[in-house]
């Protein structure tokens, strides 16, 4: 077994990593709980994550069969148009994703076998984020965050995520 | 939840709330203070907008992390969902929408009851202010979030002798999504 890194004693083995992008595609927050292998700067890996679920979003709602939008693929949608895909899975992990109506996009990186995690994105966002990042008053909106309350609460909720 | 319950009534019985008093009356000390720093109540105005402009950035997260709601499909329905959830969650009280234009982009939000002015009246000196301005400034904010640029004024105010609080709603642009990088940087 791997040395998880970053990781409080006691953390789930199955997390691996967790991204927040603000709206305009910063990363606020990187957290990691294990990742041996990191083949980019932690800047390029940001990028390059967050292009991927810009890109994906737009193909996804760009083959929907039924409710399918009319416009040119990667044509500028309003916040919340169109379907958005919300997890995809590997054979060596499992990505899950969520986007919110201020456009901040949560990104939970597992092991392939986890399951379904909507609701707990959910709950990272409305319990924890908002709780603990977004109502210190001395927090500036939308600029990346360190956070200790947050990064506590963040780690003791996903040990029993399955 | 009886069925014919309004729709801010469930999430506002989840709120934490504070003493009604002590709510007004800190809002009053700030609008006092600013008085006293600004001078002029034109300036005042400004200063109260943008305090609530800070504070609905922030507040969007708030409420749509309690409030349960689903997208709104149009902007009928988000000025709906700021009279009847947003004011209740926040202020305990519900307003109407009244006065939309041919194109649904204008609309007024009227409060009849309205918990910021209680034990208020304007003195001579203060005729040209807008006490309750910071309303404008926080829905303002917190719509800009959700990629709604608006104008938010008020046009009617008890103090000034009127008969609602009533504030202008106007729909700006919506501001669609775009890959914020270059594809060369």
């Amino acid at each position: 077994m791997q040395q998880a890194v970053g990781a409080g004693p006691g953390s789930s083995t199955r997390m691996r990593c967790l991204y927040m992008f603000n709206r305009q595609g910063v990363c606020v927050h990187y957290h990691v709980w294990l990742r041996p292998l990191n083949a980019l700067s932690r800047q390029e890996d940001q990028k390059l994550m967050f292009g991927l679920l810009f890109s994906l979003k737009s193909f996804t709602a760009k083959m929907d069969p039924v409710g399918g939008s009319k416009g040119q693929l990667g044509a500028a949608q309003l916040q919340g148009q169109g379907c958005s895909f919300h997890s995809f899975r590997t054979n060596t992990y499992k990505l899950s994703f969520m986007e919110t109506p201020t456009g901040m996009k949560i990104v939970l990186v597992t092991d392939q076998k986890m399951g379904d995690l909507r609701e707990a994105l959910k709950h990272i966002y409305s319990n924890i984020y908002v709780e603990y990042v977004v109502k210190n008053p001395l927090y500036t909106p939308e600029m990346p965050f360190k956070c200790e309350l947050f990064n506590l609460n963040l780690d003791n909720y996903v040990k029993n995520l399955t | 939840m009886p069925p014919n319950s309004r729709p801010g009534d469930a999430v506002f019985a989840n709120v934490e709330r504070v003493n009604a008093e002590l709510f007004t009356l800190t809002y009053g000390a700030i609008v006092r203070q600013l008085l006293t720093d600004f001078e002029e109540v034109d300036e005042v105005n400004k200063q109260l907008d943008t305090m609530g402009y800070n504070i609905g950035i922030r507040l969007i997260d708030d409420f749509l992390a309690k409030a349960n709601i689903t997208r709104c499909s149009d902007f009928r329905e988000t000025a709906e969902t700021i009279a009847k959830v947003g004011f209740k969650m926040f202020l305990g009280v519900t307003g109407s929408v009244a006065n939309w234009n041919a194109d649904g982009t204008e609309c007024s939000l009227i409060l009849d009851d309205n918990p910021l002015v209680d034990f208020v009246e304007l003195p001579e000196t203060c005729q040209g202010l807008y006490y309750c301005n910071i309303l404008c400034g926080v829905i303002r904010g917190a719509l800009e979030m959700v990629s709604m640029r608006t104008e938010v004024k008020f046009v009617k105010d008890i103090l000034r002798g009127d008969d609602a609080y009533e504030m202008r709603l106007k729909l700006l642009e919506q501001v669609p999504e775009e890959y914020p990088y270059k594809d060369d940087d």
